[in-house]
């Protein structure tokens, strides 16, 4: 017994420390994260970003260098407060907060104190800093912009934050990443790839050496230059145009699917989300809830097409044989289906064929083809899901697959939808319930890229390719093989020859005669579209949006163009002006129409979306319609209270 | 003698072996922990690695002096190794340097020599000399009084040094003086004295007196039939519940903060890996970084970055732990486990008491140093700077562990001629 009393102690120490060895060395995992915050130094190396170039190779984004003024709180020396503040540019109050904020963070370690001064500022306060000790400079790489445009596809850049480093591994706390626009869609293009330098600190977290001789190292990879398919003049053009203006001009090359502008209005001056004033000025822009600076109305706004889409009705009623371009059909001024309500028109020459039909937008006319279409097939569903299956050929109804990180899929409706707003079977419904579909109206909707890509697809009578925005990424010579894939549509290029002349027509002889642009062989089509807002829980009708698609030239086109006025009333007195300005200017590359550039640049329609806002009665296309009527008799009310 | 080769082989080549074994990996991982990229040409002599082999090969001559002696010569000699150790600690009072806060060192040149760590061996010397004798009789008061006063004297002498450490290790002695019949009442009360320090520390002594009277009332209840003492029972309670005050009295107003604070992170009642923990918090993140099979050797980033304090000399299981893992720290701890036993299994074996208490004092001391240091660094007791032998960086140290084995392993050789 006494002989196992140190025997057995020193073999129970034995399981113990083994036990505890096992816990702490392999069970519990902890140790080696804490370890690696210990000794190892991790230090970035930013590559530069790469360049944005217009499609004709001018330089649109660069970078410029930024400076940080920088802080080790615990290396700070008493210096002059009021000196400093002055050469900051900065006052007292805030300096105090940002060195009091950083010594929270952390006594030891950097932190920025003034973020991104310009060069001029930092010129100004580079000699000086030898006087302030635990303050330095950092510099780093902010985005140039040699244009004051095209912040809508441009994208900004932004520090990451926790949900993106959380799901994404590459990105550090302090990073920054595109957002929006090329910035986001050709982040990893445009990023690079960073460098990355391990060292090993000692316990004063002082550097004494690379960890593991580098051999965890890596090499930065510059980032690539981004050509777009952007023409900066024709973007530019587009932006002065919009002035004063909400809405959206989309301009496609047809041959191609390139995206020559995408404008936006209102946009802003992408210089406004760089540097000091950044987030003044994002935050400012994005609690703008009325004009909605941020919103790309062009990829987001979803609108009913209106009258654009009457080519379409066209085209699917020749495609399934209910109708050819000789057959005249009679409008007696709207189309009666048995509705209490007939599909009204506008005044014009009656009986008319298809042509005539296109040239002068005539509702009854497409009513006509559009109920054949759909009566051709035993049952309104199948004759819904036939016609819906064709303009989804088009890339409508569902998102059109451009290379930009938003959008809409608008909105065609099938077979489903319709039974269930009818509660089929319990009731029935026809081809004449769905009739405002016709006309580009009723359930219908799209964004404006859209109705630039079936324009386009038109245009080419019968196929496109999918709209997109990189023309080339440099070093690498070449586009995702998405973009050069041939869409083509369900409709025999045939067909497209009539209605290609009565889109001709339109600015021939019909609602767009007076746009014409000597020289240049303009199709086009006009389009009116009714729109709706709530004011005070009340629906109320403003006036109508003006939209127009067109391409040019008839044969071979180079452009193809959907432009979309918020509130500019009838299809041809903005949208219409626009689209052939822009053709012009694309085309020729000046403007000889300098009477509808001189229109549309001197007609503001603030004075008409401040309507909604300013809370008295108004009326609605130009003066035709008083509207919000409640709106009248709450002012009523106030005067008889007196 | 050593020249003849039936000597040789009489001695015990495990023991050797395992030495070698210790000593070599111990240099590996002192040359890990001291080794700096730039800093020095390697054979600097102000390479503690360099240094620490300047022991080793200096240790192997005090191998070869000791197993030269006459195995008669550290019985006979005992009572004045044991004296002159005294006086060599006494001296310290006198000629003492002190190097990191304690007056242990006698300075030569450049060479510091730490007498308390040879005393170890002269007190287990001493009291193997007295044990054996045969008119000592270890069941008698006045005897047993007499061992501890030879153990007692060189701790008191080494306390205020202050090096409390290597007093502690004089505990050690237990384990001879119970292996020759010492009193089971005193393991089982020096056990129960630990057990209650720990639990006031715990609890409190209010929880821990009211502990031990309700344990007391339950066993007088459940002995009621034999007739207990009540005056046994009430005294025994009233010892507990006094210790328990006296220990926490002591605790808050005897220690120092900084004593207190080593209990209390072991305890896990205050964690502060910054400041008082900063230590065993280190040292537990580089033996956890360590893993299954270790970072490799020179490749502990918590090793190279010298996070751990006293990582060559107290803190050296931690590199061992954190190059070489799990397989590594076990290797080790099972050298020293089989050290031990190896040497306890030889005390049996002897046929001289002398011996026989002498290996059992080297054991002990062995087990105590190896415990307490081991357990430190692997956070499971308090700290406490002693070293672990043959490993920690020290000429003393490796010099002192050395002869105190060298002699057992002397004096195992010789058995067969004691036939």
């Amino acid at each position: 017994m006494r002989k196992l009393l140190l025997l057995s102690i020193v073999l129970f120490t034995g399981v113990v420390f083994v036990g505890r060895l096992f816990y702490l060395q392999v069970y519990d995992t902890s140790a080696a994260v804490q370890s690696e915050n210990n000794a190892i130094k991790v230090v970035y190396d930013y590559p530069q970003r790469g360049h944005i170039y217009d499609r004709n190779n001018k330089l649109i984004v660069s970078n410029q260098p930024s400076y940080d003024l920088m802080a080790i709180p615990r290396e700070i020396k008493p210096f002059d407060t009021l000196e400093f503040c002055k050469l900051l540019n900065i006052d007292k109050e805030k300096l105090v907060k940002e060195l009091n904020r950083a010594r929270v963070y952390s006594p030891r370690l950097p932190s920025v104190i003034v973020p991104t001064m310009s060069k001029k500022e930092y010129a100004y306060l580079g000699e000086q800093m030898r006087k302030y000790e635990g303050f330095y400079i950092q510099k780093r790489s902010l985005r140039d912009y040699q244009i004051d445009f095209g912040a809508n596809f441009l994208g900004y850049i932004q520090e990451v934050n926790q949900s993106i480093i959380d799901a994404n591994p590459y990105y550090q706390s302090g990073d920054l990443i595109g957002r929006q626009g090329v910035e986001q869609q050709y982040e990893d293009i445009l990023r690079g790839v960073k460098g990355v330098k391990r060292f090993q600190k000692d316990r004063f977290n002082r550097i004494i050496g690379s960890y593991k001789n580098g051999i965890l190292d890596t090499m930065p990879v510059a980032g690539n230059d981004l050509q777009l398919t952007i023409d900066a003049e024709l973007q530019k053009y587009g932006e002065e145009l919009m002035t004063n203006k909400r809405g959206g001009i989309i301009a496609l090359d047809p041959s191609t699917g390139e995206i020559l502008a995408l404008v936006s209005a209102p946009n802003y001056d992408p210089a406004l989300l760089v540097g000091r004033e950044r987030s003044k000025n994002f935050t400012k822009m994005y609690y703008d809830s009325i004009s909605e600076p941020l919103v790309d109305r062009v990829l987001l706004g979803q609108y009913p097409p209106g009258s654009p889409f009457k080519a379409l009705t066209a085209l699917i009623g020749l495609q399934e044989n209910v109708i050819d371009t000789s057959e005249r059909i009679s409008c007696h001024g709207g189309y009666n289906y048995g509705g209490s309500k007939p599909l009204g028109c506008h005044h014009h020459a009656s009986p008319l064929a298809m042509e005539g039909g296109i040239a002068n937008s005539c509702n009854a006319y497409f009513a006509t083809v559009y109920r054949r279409s759909i009566e051709k097939f035993k049952t309104p569903q199948e004759g819904i899901d036939n016609w819906k299956a064709h303009l989804k050929s088009f890339g409508l109804g569902d998102f059109l697959g451009y290379d930009l990180p938003i959008g809409r899929p608008g909105f065609i409706p099938n077979s489903e939808f319709y039974n269930r707003s009818y509660q089929y079977p319990k009731y029935r419904w026809y081809a004449t319930a769905t009739i405002s579909n016709a006309i580009g109206q009723g359930e219908v909707s799209m964004t404006p890229i859209q109705m630039a890509n079936f324009t386009a697809a038109i245009a080419n009578r019968g196929h496109y390719y999918k709209p997109h925005i990189i023309k080339k990424i440099k070093g690498v010579d070449t586009i995702p093989t998405a973009y050069q894939q041939k869409q083509q549509t369900t409709i025999d290029p045939k067909y497209f020859e009539p209605v290609v002349e009565g889109m001709h027509g339109v600015y021939n002889y019909g609602t767009a005669s007076t746009l014409k642009i000597p020289g240049i062989e303009i199709c086009g089509k006009t389009g009116t579209a009714e729109n709706y807002t709530r004011i005070d829980g009340k629906r109320v009708q403003l006036t109508d949006h003006s939209t127009f698609v067109a391409f040019a030239p008839k044969d071979n086109p180079k452009i193809a163009i959907a432009v979309f006025v918020e509130n500019g009333y009838w299809g041809s007195r903005f949208g219409g002006r626009i689209a052939s300005v822009m053709i012009e200017k694309y085309l020729k590359g000046n403007v000889t129409r300098k009477d509808l550039e001189q229109w549309v640049m001197t007609h503001s329609l603030e004075d008409e979306y401040a309507k909604p806002q300013s809370g008295k009665p108004f009326s609605i296309n130009d003066g035709k319609k008083v509207v919000a009527k409640f709106l009248l008799e709450k002012e009523e009310d106030k005067v008889h209270k007196k | 003698m050593i020249g003849s080769s039936r000597n040789v082989r009489s001695f015990d080549w495990v023991i050797i072996l395992l030495y070698l074994l210790l000593v070599g990996s111990g240099w590996i991982n002192i040359y890990s922990a001291s080794y700096d990229t730039d800093a020095l040409a390697f054979f600097s002599t102000d390479n503690l690695f360099i240094k620490q082999l300047l022991f080793i090969i200096f240790g192997i001559g005090l191998i070869i002096f000791v197993l030269f002696l006459d195995a008669k010569f550290f019985e006979r000699f005992s009572s004045i190794i044991y004296i002159v150790s005294l006086l060599s600690l006494l001296g310290l009072f006198v000629f003492g340097n002190t190097i990191s806060g304690a007056t242990s060192w006698y300075k030569f040149g450049s060479l510091g020599l730490q007498p308390s760590e040879f005393a170890k061996a002269a007190t287990a010397l001493a009291l193997a000399k007295y044990l054996s004798d045969i008119q000592t009789n270890i069941k008698s008061i006045k005897d047993q009084i007499k061992a501890f006063v030879i153990i007692a004297l060189p701790a008191l002498i080494i306390i205020p040094q202050p090096d409390p450490g290597s007093a502690l290790v004089y505990a050690a002695f237990f384990f001879p003086l119970y292996r020759e019949g010492l009193a089971a009442a005193y393991l089982i009360l020096g056990f129960s004295v630990v057990l209650l320090f720990v639990l006031t520390l715990l609890f409190g002594p209010i929880y821990v007196g009211a502990g031990a009277l309700v344990i007391g009332i339950f066993l007088f209840v459940k002995n009621r039939k034999r007739r207990p003492s009540k005056r046994l029972y009430l005294g025994i309670v009233a010892a507990c519940a006094l210790f328990a005050f006296s220990v926490n009295y002591i605790f808050e107003n005897v220690f120092e903060q900084r004593h207190r604070d080593r209990f209390n992170i072991v305890l896990g009642k205050e964690v502060d890996a910054k400041s008082i923990g900063y230590n065993t918090a280190q040292s537990e993140i580089a033996i956890g970084n360590g893993g299954w099979l270790g970072r490799g050797f020179l490749q502990g980033t918590q090793t190279k970055g010298k996070f751990v304090p006293e990582q060559h000399t107290d803190y050296i299981f931690s590199t061992v732990g954190e190059e070489w893992g799990f397989l590594g720290s076990t290797f080790v701890v099972l050298l020293f486990i089989g050290l031990i036993l190896r040497i306890i299994q030889l005390s049996e074996k002897q046929k001289n008491d002398f011996s026989r208490i002498y290996g059992y004092g080297v054991a002990g001391i062995l087990f105590v140093h190896f415990v307490v240091n081991v357990g430190m660094v692997l956070g499971l007791l308090p700290t406490v700077g002693i070293p672990l032998p043959f490993f920690s960086y020290g000429g003393s140290g490796l010099w002192g562990f050395t002869i105190l084995l060298f002699i057992f392993v002397k004096l195992d050789g010789n058995r067969i001629n004691e036939w």
